[in-house]
């Protein structure tokens, strides 16, 4: 190489390094590198987040996290990145780079900034260290937790220095963890030690990996961690560990069975009162669960902008169309059949080809999206492994809230005694003066308005689409008969059952075997006792 | 009352004498159109009925066909299977139709294959498969395993780093053949079995807790993990539900699904879904004139401009379009004669390149990886460089290997053995 | 009246049996295309499932209509015919499967089974599938009957169990694990007995079998129930309390009839399959076995003749509804099970005789 060009490429070398100093300080004083977050080079826009990130900006903050959310977008009209307050049309802006108001702006006229999962996890973790002087501890000890799983030295050392300040307990003892998983990558065996202690007792995902690397053998049968007392130490944590979690794994076992009885609970409740108190085998069943289904979906239809509160308009507006639906086919239909149960069979699956047909008719085929509130959505985070998710408790409380309104409805109101009689023996009620008629029509459509209830809580959980209704018709027989017909505290022992039967059987059996090992209960349980769980007593019985 | 009854039974053989009475072929070409309208697989196969109408109608307006116009033949095999080959046989035989376009799952494809060879028909089938199969009368214009699952795994592995793998998929035949082929390809890469998860599930499952916590478990080991999901139709909904609620997020665990596309992403609230992936060889948001066109022509049809385009119609527009330039190209509809014609048959897919349909009756493909967007589209983060060419017989199962299609003079047998140098398994 | 009237029924059953087993494989193969009296391969497969169909009505009458039992699971034993009848099928395909496996099926082998699973074992023989047919859904008829009888699980309870019991094995059928074909079921036949099935030839003489097992099955229940057993056996329907006080063991007479008809059912299955070429858990489905308690109710239950005219009535309207108004069929089908049950309950065989007596 000759001299001459040896120069002139220092030179230029030289010329770089100073522009590229030049514009790191521009971009802490000034600017932003937002213009490279365009387009699809995502090796451009990582580079483009970590400029921001290291910028010391107040901006930057708010930029990466409306950047995570989808809501940084390029105004087409001026080439201004805006950000927009939610994702409403049209929307409100702020200037990405300096805060201020922009009014509103069609999403039309907005253009989005994309990125992709590689980008997000670096979101994360460029927040999650922005995040650790946050004054909220929830705040600082998620953005400790978020930064375990790969911690670089400097985080580490922002660690050290920040665990013997930090006030709340918590957060010190997240640090503890995080600073120990990176002594145990230590050379110094007493240092890995110090790392395994530190690390006891905390139940994150990472301090398992690590330990059990420590306790791992190499294909001989040598153990990979040279020092015994680190091993034994290792060890002993991990043992710890595993006995938590396979508490926390029980506790989250019961938990879904309970949520999966309390949705057969409620699906098979409405089919407790048709089939169980009034004898009509109701085969549109489903399909009025499918009507409260489509009712919610209509109502956050006609109500964009409330999806948190539209489930509250959707709960009374499902059980009056699915009731007021089945008031006309007692009416039309079931009316004519009292006493020919087997009929009402063949009248009903033809009322739900019928109705499906209907719904496809009018919504098309295709499944329609139903929002999940935000209320609803995540977990609560119960000690620090166990989750349970919102939407099920949410459906398990609303669910056992229905059913013991239903209960209460049958026991202490005027109606319910009616039903009540009108069951027990008709001829007599009527004589007494009930209007059999009456509190038929009214009793049915009891009944299908708590399966249109159930078709709301099913809207959160499964497809809104016209099968809805035959996917739950057959469990909710089940859980009727193995119950006892008639009897509604049956229904409710027989779902919570089933659904905890299912949920223990799964891990061992898989999914399909499980629900073939219930069917399989199911028959031989009545073959054992032939009128399910609680059976009716007395002359009724007989009939 | 007596009077409607006896009017009822009476319009009822009637019928049944005009419907048995062979219809006589007049001056138009019949198209068969056979997807189901009613049950479990209406949502997916109504909008591909309607696809057909467009197609044909559009055909038509540009003048038919060899001088006659086009006319459909809609049947419902109503999502059963037995159905299916009814209803197949009535359109060949009865309505005598040119083609036939339909079928979505693979019992379907089976349930009607024997008639087809039997009457000579021809059937486009226009969704991704498991492959293992070449047959004289099907025209596979969706992908084949290496067009759809291969490249996403590559995509995976190479470019975000996945050591850990769930393949979870609802337990039929699609599934199971494309993980036993993934399995063997992972393994081949290199991945140890206990970094291999395999989940199946019955269709419509609809309680996934313990899957989706099970699925945590695996991935919290340390290493990137991925979910591959053949998981079908109505299942998604409740799965993509419970990995939103339970805080699996795609940055943590992606997940890549073969049967989830926009019309599907329609019925579901997409917002927890963003940045999970999906695998096509086609998307809405490709930006390319074809498409844009295509689209445009769609929404005037369906008179509804909020409707999604997906890969299968794509699959129906391009083996339409090759049925036309075949039956051109032959100067007639007879089904030897467009058998022979078809191979070889360069037709536009919508994302801007030249699909072929290939001596294995399969096409050339592009093969794209999206990712959700909040929207309900997807968003292109990979591509292959040119177009695949779908593989009839998958190179890394050991007894299909050795099988070989080609329907051209050379071989003419959809599964040639060429260690034994047999062709076997031929009904005609 | 009752005796009389069946027997006029009888007579109009044969006569149709007969006239069809003659005329329509002769209109089939005799008679060219071109000519106007020429009856298609398609209807006369068609007419052939319908036949199989009619023989799983008549089942399904002979137990509900006769026996009081309401069955929503007979589709299982239906089913369970067909499957015995497909495997032999698919064991005669041999070395002609796609990937010219000898041993195993074309599914296992991509599957990579490597030895043919004991379920399958026999199979190879035609009178073992034969023998098959019948004694697999008449033994899981027996067992489940002899349990469910004995306990005494009558009405809804019986009924939501045979649900039960039919929607658990479509499960274990669709798992592929089962060695069955899984979703996919039993397909590609190629021969049976050495007659290529997709021969006019072969069609026509399975046609002809589905009409004397219908034929045979109708009397077999005729004789049945014209029997002193076929009168406790209506006498149990009407009063089983009573008849079990006056000394009847109920419970056996519940589990012939029950068994009995499970094996008609299997011999339904086993005629459909060849002819449809397909057998697969579809057919275990719950909605398929209430739909054919529809068509039994539709006919008119208790008659044995109304169990036949249901079956054809209401897949004949199926058929042509699917091609005629295939937005709309479900409307029609739905509407006419409504009508049915409310303007004629008895069916269109008890609307028949009502008429014959007006």
């Amino acid at each position: 190489m000759s001299l001459p060009y040896a120069f002139r490429l220092l030179r230029s070398l030289a010329m770089l390094l100073a522009l590229l100093c030049a514009a790191r300080i521009a971009l802490a004083e000034t600017e932003l590198p937002l213009a490279a977050l365009q387009g699809l080079d995502f090796k451009a826009k990582a580079a483009a987040i970590s400029a921001i990130a290291d910028s010391g900006s107040p901006r930057a903050e708010a930029i990466l996290n409306a950047l995570t959310d989808g809501r940084l977008m390029l105004r087409k009209s001026d080439q201004r990145f805006v950000i927009i307050a939610a994702a409403e049309d049209p929307a409100t802006l702020t200037d990405a780079l300096d805060g201020s108001a922009l009014g509103s702006e069609p999403l039309a006229g907005l253009k989005k900034i994309v990125i992709n999962n590689q980008l997000r996890l670096q979101l994360r973790a460029e927040l999650a260290r922005m995040q650790l002087a946050n004054p909220d501890p929830h705040a600082r000890r998620a953005a400790v937790e978020a930064l375990a799983a790969d911690p670089t030295p400097a985080v580490i050392a922002s660690l050290v220095e920040a665990a013997p300040k930090e006030q709340d307990e918590d957060v010190a003892r997240a640090m503890q963890v995080v600073i120990g998983l990176a002594q145990i990558g230590d050379a110094d065996p007493a240092k890995r030690l110090e790392g395994v202690q530190a690390v006891t007792g905390s139940m994150l995902g990472e301090v398992h990996n690590r330990l059990t690397q420590l306790v791992a053998r190499n294909p001989a049968g040598e153990p990979l961690e040279p020092s015994m007392d680190v091993r034994i130490a290792a060890g002993a944590a991990l043992r710890a560990i595993d006995q938590r979690r396979a508490r926390y794994e029980l506790i989250q076992t019961v938990f879904f069975g309970l949520s999966l009885g309390f949705v057969l609970v409620l699906a098979a409740t409405g089919l407790a009162i048709t089939f169980g108190v009034m004898g009509v085998i109701n085969m549109a069943h489903g399909e009025m669960m499918m009507l409260g289904a489509y009712t919610t979906y209509v109502v956050q239809q006609a109500l964009p902008n409330h999806i948190e509160a539209s489930i509250f308009i959707a709960i009374p507006a499902a059980f009056l169309v699915a009731g007021l639906v089945g008031i006309v086919i007692e009416r039309g239909i079931v009316r004519f059949l009292y006493g020919r149960p087997l009929e009402t069979l063949l009248a009903t699956f033809g009322v739900s080809l019928f109705l499906q047909q209907v719904v496809r008719s009018i919504f098309s085929p295709l499944n329609r999206a139903v929002a999940t509130p935000q209320w609803m959505s995540g977990q609560l985070m119960v000690g620090d492994a166990l989750a349970l998710t919102w939407n099920r408790l949410y459906i398990i409380i609303f669910s056992a809230l229905v059913f013991a309104a239903l209960l209460a409805l049958l026991r202490f109101t005027a109606l319910g005694l009616q039903v009540r009689a009108v069951s027990q023996n008709r001829a007599m009620a009527r004589a007494m003066g009930v209007r059999a008629g009456w509190v038929d029509a009214l009793t049915f459509g009891l009944g299908s308005g708590v399966a249109g209830l159930a078709g709301v809580a099913l809207s959160q959980l499964t497809n809104v689409g016209p099968n809805l209704g035959q996917s739950y018709i057959i469990d909710s027989f089940m859980v009727v008969v193995f119950g006892g017909v008639g009897n509604l505290w049956g229904t409710l022992v027989a779902g919570l059952s089933l659904g905890i039967a299912n949920k223990f059987l799964e891990p061992f059996a898989g999914a399909v075997l499980a629900k073939i090992l219930v069917l399989v209960f199911i028959i031989l349980f009545i073959q054992k006792w032939p009128r399910g769980l609680f059976p009716q007593r007395g002359r009724s019985a007989e009939a | 009352m007596k009077r409607t009854f006896k009017t009822l039974v009476t319009s009822m053989v009637a019928a049944l004498v005009v419907s048995t009475t062979p219809v006589r072929a007049e001056d138009t070409i019949k198209v068969g159109v056979l997807h189901s309208l009613s049950g479990t697989m209406a949502i997916s196969e109504t909008t591909l009925k309607d696809t057909m109408l467009m197609l044909i109608d559009e055909q038509n307006k540009k003048g038919g066909l060899l001088g006659k116009k086009l006319e459909a033949v809609v049947v419902d095999p109503a999502s059963n299977w037995p159905l299916f080959a009814e209803k197949a046989r009535e359109l060949l035989a009865k309505d005598k139709v040119a083609a036939v376009f339909g079928c979505w799952t693979s019992v379907s494809r089976k349930s009607v294959l024997p008639v087809f060879e039997e009457l000579n028909g021809l059937l486009f089938y226009p969704v991704q498969y498991e492959g293992e199969e070449s047959s004289k009368n099907v025209f596979y214009t969706g992908a084949a395993p290496n067009q759809q699952a291969i490249p996403a795994v590559d995509y995976l592995m190479n470019e975000v780093g996945v050591k850990r793998w769930v393949l979870a998929g609802t337990d039929y035949v699609y599934p199971r053949t494309t993980n036993k082929i993934l399995e063997a390809y992972l393994k081949d890469k290199g991945v140890a079995a206990e970094d291999i998860m395999i989940n199946y599930t019955p269709f419509g499952h609809s309680d996934w807790q313990s899957i989706v916590s099970d699925i945590k478990k695996f991935g919290s080991a340390g290493k990137k993990t991925a979910v591959v999901s053949t998981i079908n139709g109505d299942a998604n909904v409740p799965f993509y539900k419970e990995l939103g609620n339970q805080g699996v997020s795609a940055a943590d665990i992606p997940v890549v699904a073969f049967s989830v596309g926009e019309e599907e992403l329609s019925g579901i609230d997409t917002k927890p879904l963003v940045g999970h992936l999906a695998a096509w060889n086609y998307f809405m948001s490709v930006d390319a004139p074809a498409n844009a066109e295509a689209i445009k022509s769609w929404h005037t049809f369906i008179k509804n401009d909020k409707r999604t385009f997906n890969d299968p119609m794509e699959a129906h527009v391009i083996g339409f379009n090759m049925w036309v330039k075949a039956v051109e190209k032959a100067k007639s509809t007879d089904p030897t004669a467009v058998q022979k014609a078809i191979i070889g048959v360069e037709s536009p897919n919508l994302t801007g390149g030249m699909s072929k349909m290939l001596p294995n009756h399969h096409i050339t493909k592009p093969v794209l990886i999206g990712e959700i967007q909040a929207n309900g589209q997807f968003e292109t983060v990979w591509k292959t460089e040119g177009l695949v060419p779908g593989d009839a017989w998958s190179d890394f199962l050991p007894e299909s290997k050795i099988i070989e299609a080609d329907w051209t003079d050379a071989l003419n047998c959809g599964n040639y053995n060429t260690v034994t140098k047999k062709c076997s398994g031929q009904n005609f | 009246m009752a005796v009389t009237a069946n027997k006029r029924a009888d007579q109009v059953v044969y006569g149709v049996l007969l006239a069809l087993a003659v005329a329509v494989p002769a209109l089939n193969l005799g008679v060219g295309e071109s000519s106007a009296l020429h009856v298609s391969t398609y209807t006369m497969t068609l007419v052939g499932k319908y036949l199989c169909y009619a023989l799983l009505a008549l089942s399904v009458d002979l137990v509900w209509g006769f026996g009081g039992i309401l069955s929503l699971g007979h589709g299982a034993f239906f089913a369970l015919g067909g499957y015995a009848m497909g495997m032999h099928l698919m064991r005669q395909i041999g070395t002609r499967g796609v990937y010219g496996n000898a041993e195993l099926p074309d599914f296992m082998v991509f599957l990579n089974w490597k030895e043919l699973p004991w379920t399958w074992y026999g199979f190879d023989s035609f009178p073992f599938a034969m023998l098959m047919v019948v004694l697999v859904p008449g033994l899981l008829a027996f067992v489940f009957g002899w349990f469910a009888f004995r306990s005494r699980v009558t009405g809804v309870y019986l009924s939501i169990i045979t649900q039960a019991l039919t929607y658990a094995l479509l499960l274990a059928f669709f798992r592929n694990e089962m060695g069955f074909g899984g979703n996919n079921g039993l397909t590609d036949f190629k021969d049976i007995l050495g007659y290529d099935l997709q021969a006019d030839s072969t069609r026509a003489t399975l046609f002809v079998l589905s009409v004397l097992a219908l034929a045979g099955g109708y009397a077999g229940c005729r004789a049945l129930i014209d029997s002193k057993f076929g009168r406790v056996l209506v006498a149990v329907r009407d009063a089983e309390n009573r008849a079990r006080f006056i000394g009847y063991r109920v419970e056996n007479y519940k589990l012939w009839a029950w068994t009995f008809s499970a094996m008609l059912a299997g011999v339904a299955g086993a005629l459909y399959v060849p002819q449809v070429g397909i057998i697969n858990p579809g057919e275990f489905s719950p909605l398929n076995s209430i739909e054919l308690v529809i068509w039994v109710a539709v006919g008119g239950r208790g008659t044995l003749y109304g169990a036949l005219l249901g079956a054809f009535v209401v897949n004949f309207a199926k058929t042509f509804f699917t091609g005629a108004l295939p937005e709309l069929w479900l409307f029609v089908l739905g509407a006419v099970f409504v009508l049915v049950t409310l303007l004629i309950p008895q069916g269109i065989a008890g609307y028949f005789n009502r008429e014959a007596r007006a």
